[in-house]
């Protein structure tokens, strides 16, 4: 028996760019970046892809990325594939636009799950790193009916159940769950694989599904926002650094110990 | 909209009411008096009447107790279950709930089965007084931004970061009502289950709930440094904590992690050795009383968090820092 495995991926704007590159239009309310700066695959979305790789490695299984998006930058979305993921699906319409409402985005990532016939396993990254929402997974099992299992530091199947070692404050926990099930994974999972040259070469020649909302069996209403933007800022820190200084280090750092003496903080 | 409610969902966790669904009442109650509605709280899991009291002296107009055998202890299914079926019954205008480790796998489930939007990991709500519905204020892409989000469906959903606000102090003279809501469990709906629990956590005061905490980052380069801000946070009777660098590359467990996506702490003295101070974690510790910065780059990210800062090697104020705390505590 071969296993069904979706991965989502998220197209993002590189977390890593430099502070000062970090623009906001507030008139569009988004985040501009410079075209030097290209986008990344969501990195806790790669882990996801290494989850699933892992999984392939183990077992008979397909891995289907699957992105809902708009100005996909190809060779950037093609990076699930060059580590061992079979197939892309790009859902691309200017109606599925980065929206802070995660309700509409889960709609259209479920009737294209349901389009290409259901999977056992859908593997998500714990949250992209733009919204930070931490949503569209748990969100997209309520509207597929299933489980969902969150913060996976290791996946395992073990015939009809996935074993889910779950990252919580105090450790982990081994959590059990039915198939089909949606699990979110998280960096503990550990760093995704490089792609190989091989698999560079594969995934040039092969070409993504594209769909668009005449695609899809998509309701225009669940697509109206049931959260809006109304506004996106960067914050203005009011701290003053009081610097500490001395002849070197070591006299610095005691007239720093001293000071919060004498502020009673220590 | 039937009933002019603003419901708190929450639960019992080791025999009380869960520590940061009880905060939520702070803020319940400031949208209520801009608002004219009532707070109420429902806890999952229990029908002791001393934790309703509890509620209403911190706040609560009405306290629903939602007893189940299936509610002992968390299960995501039953919880989302019964958390649903208590928020359909009741119809409030608001539901509130917290972003803790529960509320990150409840607050979407129960929202999405309500056919709602939810506003997500929230600092702040407020009611906007022309429009009369809530505004969520909530930090975007790692910290670096911050949105506010008109709630446009109904309920009003929104999900508060743990320690966003503070507990209300109890009132002995408030009153309020207490109502038993019976929620049906199948068994068949519990499709995944915890089969083993794992603690890694470290021995001593635990990191969210010191005084003072050190944290090191990247620069320290290895898991031995950690060892000395072990020594000083003892001195101190702090806690030790760690950026995401330093838990990747395995110095030291993700239990000590403070950030967006390991924990948020609220200490009095919040100490950074070689942190940089990437908006990520800052995101778990900005609600710090006074942050104090050691790094050796002077336009590192966290001096503009900063209350005091050094600029200099980690390496040769570490010792001194810890030399000299140990005078002031010894003497």
């Amino acid at each position: 028996m071969s296993i069904k495995i979706a991965v989502l991926a998220k197209q993002v704007v590189d977390p890593d760019m430099p502070p000062s590159a970090f623009k906001i239009d507030e008139e569009l309310k988004q985040v501009t970046t410079p075209s030097t700066i290209p986008p990344v695959v969501n990195g806790f979305d790669e882990n996801a892809v290494e989850a699933a790789l892992i999984l392939k490695d183990a077992l008979q299984a397909s891995v289907t990325v699957i992105s809902s998006g708009t100005q996909f930058a190809l060779d950037v979305m093609k990076k699930p594939l060059s580590m061992g993921a079979d197939e892309l699906v790009l859902l691309e319409d200017d109606a599925f636009s980065n929206s802070i409402d995660t309700f509409s985005v889960a709609s259209i990532l479920a009737s294209a799950i349901n389009k290409l016939g259901g999977f056992d396993l859908i593997i998500c990254g714990r949250q992209a790193s733009d919204w930070d929402n931490a949503q569209l997974p748990l969100g997209l099992a309520e509207l597929l009916g299933m489980p969902c299992i969150t913060l996976g530091k290791k996946v395992d199947i073990e015939e009809d159940k996935v074993r889910v070692e779950r990252v919580t404050s105090e450790g982990y926990e081994i959590i059990e769950g039915t198939l089909p099930c949606v699990v979110t994974v998280s960096n503990e999972l550990g760093q995704p694989r490089y792609p190989t040259l091989r698999g560079i070469m594969a995934a040039t020649r092969k070409k993504p599904t594209v769909w668009t909302t005449n695609d899809l069996d998509i309701n225009v209403g669940t697509l109206t926002p049931k959260l809006q933007l109304r506004d996106l800022f960067v914050p203005v820190s009011t701290q003053e650094c009081e610097f500490i200084e001395g002849d070197d280090d070591a006299e610095a750092a005691k007239n720093l110990a001293l000071r919060l003496r004498e502020e009673k903080l220590i | 909209m039937s009933a002019q409610e603003i419901l708190i969902l929450s639960y019992v966790k080791e025999g009380s009411v869960d520590p940061s669904g009880l905060e939520l009442l702070n803020p319940a109650t400031e949208l209520a008096s801009k608002s004219d509605m009532k707070v109420s709280i429902a806890i999952l899991g229990t029908e002791d009447d001393s934790l309703a009291q509890d509620c209403i002296q911190r706040g609560a107009d009405q306290v629903y107790l939602v007893p189940n055998p299936a509610l002992g202890n968390y299960n995501s299914d039953a919880y989302v279950a019964a958390m649903t079926q208590v928020a359909q019954e009741i119809d409030p205008s608001i539901v509130l709930i917290s972003r803790n480790t529960e509320g990150r796998e409840l607050a979407p489930r129960v929202a999405f089965r309500m056919g709602t939007g939810l506003a997500q990991d929230c600092l702040e709500v407020s009611i906007d007084t022309e429009t009369n519905r809530m505004l969520a204020n909530r930090p975007v892409y790692g910290g670096s931004a911050i949105a506010i989000v008109d709630c446009q469906s109904d309920p009003q959903f929104a999900a508060i970061r743990p320690k966003a606000y503070e507990t209300l102090e109890a009132d002995p003279s408030r009153s309020g009502e207490v109502t038993t809501i019976s929620v049906d469990i199948p068994d068949d709906i519990i499709k995944v289950r915890t089969v083993e629990t794992v603690t890694e956590e470290s021995e001593g005061i635990q990191l969210e709930d010191a005084r003072i905490v050190i944290a090191g980052g990247r620069g320290l380069g290895g898991p031995e440094p950690f060892e000395q801000l072990g020594e000083l946070a003892d001195l101190l009777q702090g806690a030790v904590g760690a950026s995401r660098a330093a838990v990747d590359s395995g110095w030291i467990p993700h239990s000590q992690q403070v950030g967006l996506t390991g924990k948020t702490i609220t200490p009095d003295v919040y100490i950074t050795v070689a942190i940089s101070g990437a908006s990520q974690h800052m995101a778990g510790c900005t609600g710090s009383k006074v942050i104090v910065a050691i790094n050796k780059d002077p336009e590192a990210n966290i001096f503009k968090d900063a209350k005091y800062g050094i600029v200099g090697d980690w390496e040769n104020i570490l010792p001194a820092l810890t030399e000299t705390v140990r005078e002031l505590t010894q003497s």
